[in-house]
């Protein structure tokens, strides 16, 4: 029993302390994650903001960016146009979600267009395959530019491996987050988004167009989606199983608040740390492997003690 | 007194008229051909008990809803069927019976919703808050603070509105319309729930809103010495229909008016 406690509570923080080197390495990785992560909840918190629905295919718009990226590459585009063909692809995408599923759907509950986001789930990742293949596909870096080599660094007594890539994935993940953060809280289309959010009727009264704002934050979902799905895509490869790791934004949302796009950068980064020290420094303990759902286990722990996330909207009902 | 003003109300020049609309919700009827006008510049009391079709009737103006029967005139533009967006567009702004405010933002970042459609830079320039973006903000807030001043709520500028006590909502949200420079106003119920002190408060604004700005305003109200010293002109509702149409003194000696509201045996 002392064994075990001992090997819970105690030797990992003695491991982490008498290598910090390997500390540092844990917690890069964990920030890397972290930071696509919150990229990835940002697309979902944008359109539970504006329509209050969980939109269950922004996963499979992660996928459908990277697979159309590719195929464009692969067809002889050069990088460049293909990149703004896709961004013209995830506007035609929005444009048609709005016209076609939310549109007939207006004032209907929630529940019922989150319905309607499995079936666009389903929709686009026949469409996927249709014109694209199942098979997994190989990001072409090199095309985009996007670096491939690694830095190695002396520090506290040891070796950090820093993939330049991973610099590239964090580096553009922090620029969309602070910019759409920016968007979405200081201009006049943020503030209508907020409106929206809000209250419908009122939105509608001061002359906001439902209409434009759906399209505008599927818009965005599309190019945040776009974005995960290049550099994610460059450092696994690209398949339908990139719609899996979309879903662990889930427990970034409930850490973070299915509202707020601060939350979604805290929580993307908490479970991005957390996930990767928790399998460097307890996964042995189990046989490895728990990262694959220890974000899910911090999920439960939070909703527990604060259903809300850390800054979510505190739901009071009056009745 | 402005030029407007001295003119009798009735015989300014047309601005809103309703011409036999009629709305129902599957077998409720709530509103029953009715017609009445709004000339510009006058104050417009719309009146009568409980579920007489006042709300509706302001719905109907600003399109929330879209009437069986009748035709709408705005600014000699008949149609049916107006849309929200539409109508904030032309210059029609509402306040709401039960305040609709935008709960999560501060006082003034619900008035700046109102310059919304005065905002004319595009998506291009708002995705990095730079160049022309960025000054038309600075001159939509200069007007927005007039607004403030105006309203004498300088006080609660940066209070997220759903602190707020209902009476300054109420307040914030006459600002919100008013930031979209509207020239038609609508008001649904401006001071229900209020306390004497802020009844009169908002008397005054709605007044001073009339006579500097040159707004037009629909109101409902159920405060009858409110509506006969504010109104130039009352029309009176009843289970859908219009049973009375006038000056304040004309309405208050209308035999239908006094049955209505003592409730005499229909």
């Amino acid at each position: 029993m002392g064994g075990l406690l001992y090997n819970v509570f105690i030797d990992p923080f003695m491991q982490m302390g008498s290598a910090p080197d390997l500390l540092l390495q844990v917690l890069w990785e964990g920030f890397v994650s972290g930071t696509l992560y919150a990229l990835i909840a940002l697309g979902f918190v944008l359109i539970f903001k504006a329509s209050g629905v969980f939109n269950f295919a922004q996963g499979i718009m992660v996928v459908f960016g990277a697979l159309s990226l590719v195929g464009l590459i692969a067809l002889g585009v050069p990088a460049i146009l293909a990149i703004v063909m896709c961004i013209g692809i995830m506007a035609a995408l929005a444009y048609s979600v709005e016209k076609l599923v939310l549109r007939p759907l207006v004032n209907q509950e929630p529940i019922i267009l989150f319905m309607a986001t499995i079936g666009l789930n389903f929709f686009l990742i026949g469409l996927g395959e249709l014109v694209f293949g199942g098979e997994p596909k190989v990001m072409p870096t090199e095309q985009l530019g996007l670096p491939t080599g690694s830095w190695d660094f002396d520090v506290l007594g040891g070796l950090v491996i820093i993939q330049q890539l991973d610099v590239a994935a964090a580096a553009v993940a922090c620029t969309l987050v602070a910019g759409l953060a920016i968007f979405f809280n200081k201009t006049r289309i943020g503030r209508a988004l907020r409106a929206v959010a809000d209250d419908h009727q009122a939105a509608l009264s001061v002359g906001i167009s439902l209409n434009q704002i759906w399209r505008i934050v599927w818009f965005s979902a599309g190019i945040v989606a776009l974005a995960t799905g290049i550099m994610w895509g460059a450092r696994s490869d690209v398949s339908f199983a990139l719609s899996i790791v979309a879903l662990k934004a889930l427990p970034v949302l409930i850490l973070g608040g299915f509202t707020s796009i601060p939350g979604a950068i805290v929580g993307g980064l908490i479970i991005g740390f957390g996930e990767k020290i928790a399998e460097f420094y307890w996964g042995p303990l189990v046989g490895g492997s728990i990262e694959s759902w220890f974000p899910y286990f911090l999920a439960l722990i939070f909703l527990l003690f604060r259903p809300q996330g850390l800054f979510g909207e505190k739901i009071i009902d009056r009745v | 007194m402005s030029a407007a003003e001295q003119l009798a109300p009735a015989s300014r020049e047309l601005l809103l008229n309703i011409e036999n609309v009629s709305l129902s919700f599957g077998g409720v009827k709530a509103i029953r051909d009715v017609s009445f006008d709004v000339r510009k510049g006058e104050i417009r009391a719309i009146i009568g008990p409980n579920g007489a079709g006042k709300t509706s009737m302001l719905n109907v103006i600003n399109g929330f809803y879209h009437p069986q029967e009748g035709t709408i005139t705005y600014r000699g533009e008949s149609r049916r069927d107006m849309r929200p967006h539409i109508a904030a567009t032309q210059g029609i702004a509402r306040t709401f019976q039960n305040v609709a405010l935008f709960r999560g933002m501060t006082t003034l970042d619900n008035i700046m919703t109102g310059r919304t459609l005065k905002m004319k830079t595009g998506l291009f320039w708002h995705l990095f808050r730079w160049g022309p973006a960025e000054t038309e903000e600075l001159e939509h807030r200069e007007q927005v603070e007039r607004i403030i001043d105006f309203l004498e709520i300088q006080a609660i500028r940066k209070t997220p509105v759903g602190r707020l006590p209902y009476g300054l909502q109420k307040r914030v949200e006459l600002g919100r319309a008013l930031a979209m420079e509207p020239e038609l106003l609508l008001l649904d119920e401006p001071m229900a729930g209020m306390n004497l002190e802020e009844k009169e408060d908002m008397s005054r604004f709605i007044l001073d809103v009339s006579s500097q700005f040159g707004t037009t305003i629909a109101l409902i109200e159920h405060d009858m010495g409110v509506v006969m010293d504010l109104s130039d002109r009352v029309v009176v509702l009843d289970y859908g229909q219009k049973i009375a149409d006038g000056t304040p003194d004309e309405v208050k000696s209308n035999q239908d008016v006094i049955d209505a509201y003592l409730g005499v045996a229909h």
